[in-house]
């Protein structure tokens, strides 16, 4: 057997195959996503039965359950406080939030603020689409400025999150950014994240054509992927103001931030413990 | 705790009750009347190999609780009435996903910001109706800072037992109030547990009920890979979004509840064998009834009080039992008097808006008029 088919046997071994087909369109972003997630997590030979996965609601919050390990499909924006819970409770399950930008930085948006303050022990798998993709394509709090949506007809006068920037600004000691073109980056930032300890935030820039893609000037997954290819540039030190996104514009990549020894909420619980049974 | 005599307050009993019950982990925010029971917890949970984490807000903390309960650890999150409006959304998911926990609710005078610091029971439609779609919930009300204490062994004990949230309504009054407590030895507290799947993981359908109607609960971790979503789903935990799941999935979460009624009902019949009138009380309220019982008695009306403990599932046989007319005493502007008005011939309403209970003399006024 080829490595390429012995890595797809142990892929369908971590996926509910009795569950598909799933309910992404052709051409969605999400399934490269989770496809470079599992080939990390395979590499990284890690317990699946100590992976937990949480997703909030949205075609991104669907991925939990396609996942064959411990699984919720929770509230919406309430996967990373459902996330603290068991991690807070268990912590030696390796607790992973997969969920899409407007679950985790539009209504969780407080969530997401307070866990990374926290430095909960968390690795958050931020698909960013620039829209709402289940309920139609609305803008949401990623949406760039400018760009049409069906909540946007005349172009969007509000501002996207700079994710990168905000992450770092909480704290956060690891924070990288990638797109569905960056396949092997992306696989392998995710390897070196599961192996980092606190609050890790992940944030990949996916092709939503059916929805978004269509209705700014990209009506093919192919159109979207050139886009990603084409605009997007690798710079590991990029300011907070290269890392804004703009309307059709560049997008950087890389790892901006991976640092070591922050000790995580987890950590410092146990020292409370031992204080408090003194 | 060790056994003996304390002088607490309610906030203290409940948070006490629970570690007492099993309790190990604790996610809130900060509300009045409520916010003791976190301060008390803070303390005393790390003591006792617990958790306490203190999250961004209600919304937050209800999730917490849920995630830490599928790892076998019993939950708790305190509150008050707008806490638990934010916390309802995830009510329903832990309801639908079968998460055993419990909610306190210190209920102050409503609605909105309302009386932060003074008693209202504006919330007990609140405790079985905030979230959205037909469900079942259980909720208890004790009217003593020992009842407190006792009941909340009952509130783990269902919640486990039935998978179901248990809203455990206290009132701004009892939650503040201090009075003398006795803690039972530890060997006379019963505790029920989860029920566990008994058949290896490939075998388990996570979902799959037994004849009791609850299905049992694996632990995360353990190589169930159990999967729950807050979607209509099927014995197996994946989404089915059809009519015949959702017949089957919602008509069972409800019936394991209603069907087990009767060992959930907990009311105090005092004084209502001999009764011509029955008022009809709950929490803090019940304590000044008792008082304007005796009052009319000494003038000759035979009067009773039904103290509904638990309040939902609706203890209506209680209800039924009686053919006397009815007062319904609460602190609201009609609720649980809507309830009676189901199951009884005649029935008054005696409400308060909020911020104190009645006077005794108020409450001996409606007897008399109902003569």
């Amino acid at each position: 057997m080829n490595p390429m088919e012995a890595m797809r046997m142990e892929e369908e071994k971590l996926l509910r195959t009795d569950r598909l087909p799933h309910v992404w369109c052709p051409g969605c972003g999400i399934g490269i996503v989770l496809n470079a997630f599992l080939r990390a997590f395979i590499k990284s030979k890690m317990d699946p039965n100590k992976l937990v996965m949480v997703s909030g609601i949205g075609c991104t919050g669907r991925t939990a359950g396609y996942v064959n390990v411990d699984s919720f499909h929770t509230t919406h924006g309430r996967a990373i406080p459902f996330a603290v819970g068991i991690k807070f409770a268990r912590p030696d399950l390796n607790v992973v939030v997969f969920s899409g930008d407007g679950d985790l930085f539009a209504i969780g948006g407080n969530h997401f603020v307070n866990a990374a303050r926290r430095n909960h022990d968390l690795l958050v798998i931020a698909v960013n689409n620039f829209t709402y993709g289940m309920t139609g394509g609305q803008h949401g709090p990623t949406t760039p400025t400018g760009a049409y949506t069906t909540t946007t007809p005349y172009g969007n006068p509000d501002r996207p999150f700079n994710i990168p920037h905000l992450a770092i600004s909480l704290g956060a000691p690891y924070v990288a950014r990638w797109t569905t073109y960056h396949v092997m980056q992306l696989q392998n930032s995710i390897y070196h994240a599961l192996h980092r300890k606190g609050f890790r935030v992940i944030e990949i820039i996916s092709q939503c054509p059916t929805v978004y893609g269509r209705r700014n000037d990209m009506k093919t997954p192919l159109e979207m992927m050139h886009y990603l290819q084409k605009y997007s540039y690798r710079k590991d030190d990029a300011t907070f103001e290269e890392m804004e996104l703009t309307y059709n514009g560049k997008i950087v990549v890389g790892v901006f931030r991976d640092v070591q020894g922050i000790p995580t909420y987890e950590e410092r619980y146990e020292e409370i413990i031992r204080r408090a049974q003194k | 705790m060790k056994p003996g005599y304390y002088f607490w307050s309610g906030d203290i009993a409940a948070a006490e009750g629970a570690i007492a019950a099993g309790c190990r982990f604790y996610a809130g925010y900060p509300i009045t009347p409520s916010s003791e029971i976190a301060e008390r917890m803070a303390l005393r949970l790390p003591q006792v190999g617990g958790k306490f984490i203190e999250m961004e807000d209600e919304i937050g903390s209800i999730a917490a609780i849920i995630g830490a309960s599928w790892t076998g650890k019993k939950v708790m999150t305190a509150t008050a009435g707008p806490g638990v409006s934010l916390m309802n959304e995830n009510i329903g998911l832990a309801a639908m996903t079968e998460v055993p926990l419990v909610v306190v609710n210190a209920m102050r005078g409503a609605p909105s910001t309302g009386l932060p610091t003074l008693i209202g029971q504006g919330d007990l439609m609140q405790a079985k109706w905030g979230s959205h779609g037909s469900y079942e919930i259980i909720s208890l009300y004790p009217d003593s800072v020992q009842e407190t204490f006792d009941l909340m062994i009952d509130a783990f004990n269902y919640a486990e037992k039935y998978r179901v949230p248990v809203i455990y309504l206290i009132d701004g009054m009892l939650a503040h109030m201090y009075e003398k407590i006795y803690v039972p030895p530890e060997d006379d507290i019963v505790r029920i547990e989860r029920k566990r799947p008994t058949t290896p993981p490939e075998e388990t359908l996570i979902y799959k009920a037994d004849d009791d109607l609850v299905p049992p609960m694996p632990r995360i971790g353990e190589g169930y890979r159990i999967h729950a979503s807050g979607l209509t789903h099927n014995e197996k935990g994946y989404p089915e979004l059809t009519p015949e799941a959702q017949e089957k999935l919602v008509r069972r979460l409800n019936d394991k509840i209603r069907k087990h009624a009767e060992e959930i009902w907990k009311v105090e019949e005092y004084k209502t064998e001999d009764a011509d009138v029955i008022v009809v009380a709950m929490g803090s309220e019940s304590r000044s009834v008792r008082f304007a019982i005796e009052l009319a008695r000494k003038e000759g009306i035979k009067a009773g009080m039904l103290r509904l403990i638990t309040i939902w599932p609706f203890p209506y046989k209680f209800i039924e039992k009686y053919d006397v007319p009815y007062i319904v005493a609460e602190i609201n502007y009609g609720q649980i008097y809507h309830k009676v008005r189901e199951y009884a011939r005649k029935v008054e309403l005696l409400p308060k808006m909020g911020g104190a209970i009645h006077k005794p003399e108020e409450i001996l006024r409606a007897i008399r008029r109902m003569i």
